[in-house]
């Protein structure tokens, strides 16, 4: 994968297919479509009851809560969307044919990524998206440019988070397909928790998912600066600003344990 | 009956074979009940009651609905999909077992095993770390495992309704997806049903979904009593047999549109 735009190329190209593959199957793609939606509508929904019962959670209102919750939804149906698939992958170490991929001329990282992308997902992108439209119409922001740039930056470092972490979930395959279900813990746990203020849970819960599991940045933290609040949980309100840093961070560990997993990989049969 | 006791212990065995797979889900479960623990906790905390539960039923009632998740079962099952997709559910038909009791059967070992492998390790957990409070009193246990049971004809006869579908639909995913979702917010999994707004809580509690798991949780944190216990016991045999009679509706109306290829 020297050329990386050549990578590119052959990824529009695998991405348009599977598009287009999709697409052939209409009344079940506006299903997916709003299934997608809905469900995530659903989680929103809690967060509403939550807020029925009270003012604020954790000392966050409800625009503040729609800010994290939107900025965490639309990074990982973003993630879901590029690397969704990765959930499938031990299959392929199950049946062997991950062989085939080795001696391509691409990554097999690459190559199991291209193999999919999910526009099924564009359900939950945008019930996120339209959240987010509500919280950045609510929340008391003095809306200026580098505020509106940090928030795009946001969605994409957090895009890249959750794409580390689901890429290293998914490399557990190269070792065992049965315990794969543990990646779900750090994957979609992760985007649970993103979506609410940390500081509602334990002390070393949260240390742990801000930073061995770095999910508190996906969100917390760029919010935190972005809404100028006070940070009790490490007293560092500028923490944020650091998300790019974790995102390539986070990106390389889930690149360094893919790498390792591929030299683990003996291929199934005797 | 016989053959349907053998039918229950092949899907106990099926998945009583991943151990890994149990371990690695229970750890899951336990992962989404500390972390909704205290998103929930947050709810009651500094307040007596909301929808009548207090602080200590709230935390029990999030680590049960970890426990009791995979006996619900609320995603994924296309077994019986996949087999109308591929005409197989034909071989099933010319069966000397009813259709839809085998797949009962095999779903209730599959409940059985799931109920012992996947309920206990979470809920003994928040139990260590906790302090749950659980009942004492060994009839309310019984009306628990009961409910349970029930809880999970009521969920399988819903997804084996579903999962019908496959008859008309070639391709049933979109509709077997949003059941579970809409499924998995109507049970009671994500917020307790309680917690909702009156008129809405109404409406939901008549639901099927409830039977599968707000209501043997309610059961357990003992909300319901005497009387009340047993209707609400009736409530979910109403709706597992209603399930089951409509499911046998819709399989005879599916056969007789089944047209299979092949020589």
């Amino acid at each position: 994968m020297a050329d990386p735009l050549a990578a590119l190329e052959t990824y529009a190209h695998l991405a348009a297919a599977s598009i287009r593959s999709r697409a052939q199957y209409r009344l079940s793609f506006a299903l997916d479509f709003v299934g997608t939606f809905v469900s995530a509508l659903t989680d929103f929904v809690a967060i509403l009851v939550l807020f029925s019962h009270l003012p604020v959670l954790g000392g966050w209102t409800l625009p503040e809560v729609s800010l994290l919750y939107g900025v965490a939804g639309i990074s990982f149906a973003l993630t879901d969307m590029l690397v969704g698939h990765l959930d499938g992958f031990g299959e392929l170490i199950r049946t062997g044919t991950f062989d085939v991929l080795l001696v391509r001329p691409h990554g097999s990282l690459f190559q199991v990524v291209a193999s999919e992308l999910a526009i099924r997902r564009l359900g939950k992108l945008s019930q996120a998206a339209a959240v987010l439209l509500y919280a950045v119409a609510n929340a008391p922001v003095a809306w200026s440019a580098p505020k509106v740039a940090l928030l795009l930056l946001t969605l994409g470092t957090g895009t890249a988070i959750y794409a580390g972490i689901w890429v290293a979930g998914a490399a557990i395959a190269f070792w065992t397909t049965e315990i794969r279900e543990v990646a779900n813990a750090f994957t979609y746990g992760g985007s649970y928790l993103a979506s609410y203020p940390i500081n509602l849970f334990g002390v070393w819960l949260r240390r742990f998912l801000a930073f061995v599991v770095p999910a508190a940045f996906v969100a917390y933290y760029p919010c935190v600066v972005i809404l100028g609040k006070p940070d009790p949980v490490a007293g560092l309100p500028w923490l944020g600003l650091l998300a790019p840093v974790v995102a390539l961070a986070t990106l390389a560990a889930g690149r360094l344990v893919w790498q390792l997993g591929v030299r683990h990989y003996r291929s199934t049969g005797s | 009956m016989r053959a349907y006791w053998e039918l229950a212990v092949s899907g106990y065995r099926r998945y009583a074979t991943y151990r890994g797979a149990t371990l690695a889900g229970a750890f899951t479960n336990s992962v989404f009940g500390l972390m909704r623990g205290y998103v929930l906790l947050a709810i009651v905390a500094g307040r007596p009651r909301v929808g009548g539960y207090d602080a200590a039923d709230t935390l029990t009632y999030v680590w049960l609905v970890q426990g009791l998740l995979m006996v619900a079962y609320l995603w994924g099952w296309n077994d019986l999909a996949l087999r109308i997709i591929s005409g197989d559910v034909v071989v099933d038909l010319g069966r000397p077992v009813d259709l839809q009791g085998a797949w009962l059967a095999a779903d209730l070992g599959r409940a059985a095993y799931h109920t012992i492998f996947r309920g206990l390790p979470p809920v003994m957990l928040a139990e260590l770390l906790f302090r749950l409070d659980l009942p004492t009193d060994p009839l309310l246990w019984l009306a628990f495992a009961v409910s349970v049971a029930l809880a999970a004809v009521v969920s399988f006869s819903a997804r084996f309704l579903v999962n019908l579908c496959a008859f008309w639909l070639l391709d049933y995913r979109g509709i077997l997806s949003m059941s579970s979702l809409i499924g998995t917010f109507l049970s009671g999994s994500v917020v307790p049903l309680p917690f909702l707004p009156g008129g809405v809580r109404a409406v939901v509690e008549v639901l099927p979904f409830s039977a599968m798991l707000q209501l043997p949780i309610d059961v357990l944190l003992g909300k319901h009593r005497g009387l009340d216990l047993a209707g609400a016991l009736l409530f979910q045999l109403t709706w597992a047999l209603a399930l089951l009679g409509l499911g046998r509706l819709v399989l005879a109306a599916g056969v007789r549109r089944l047209v299979v290829q092949g020589g």
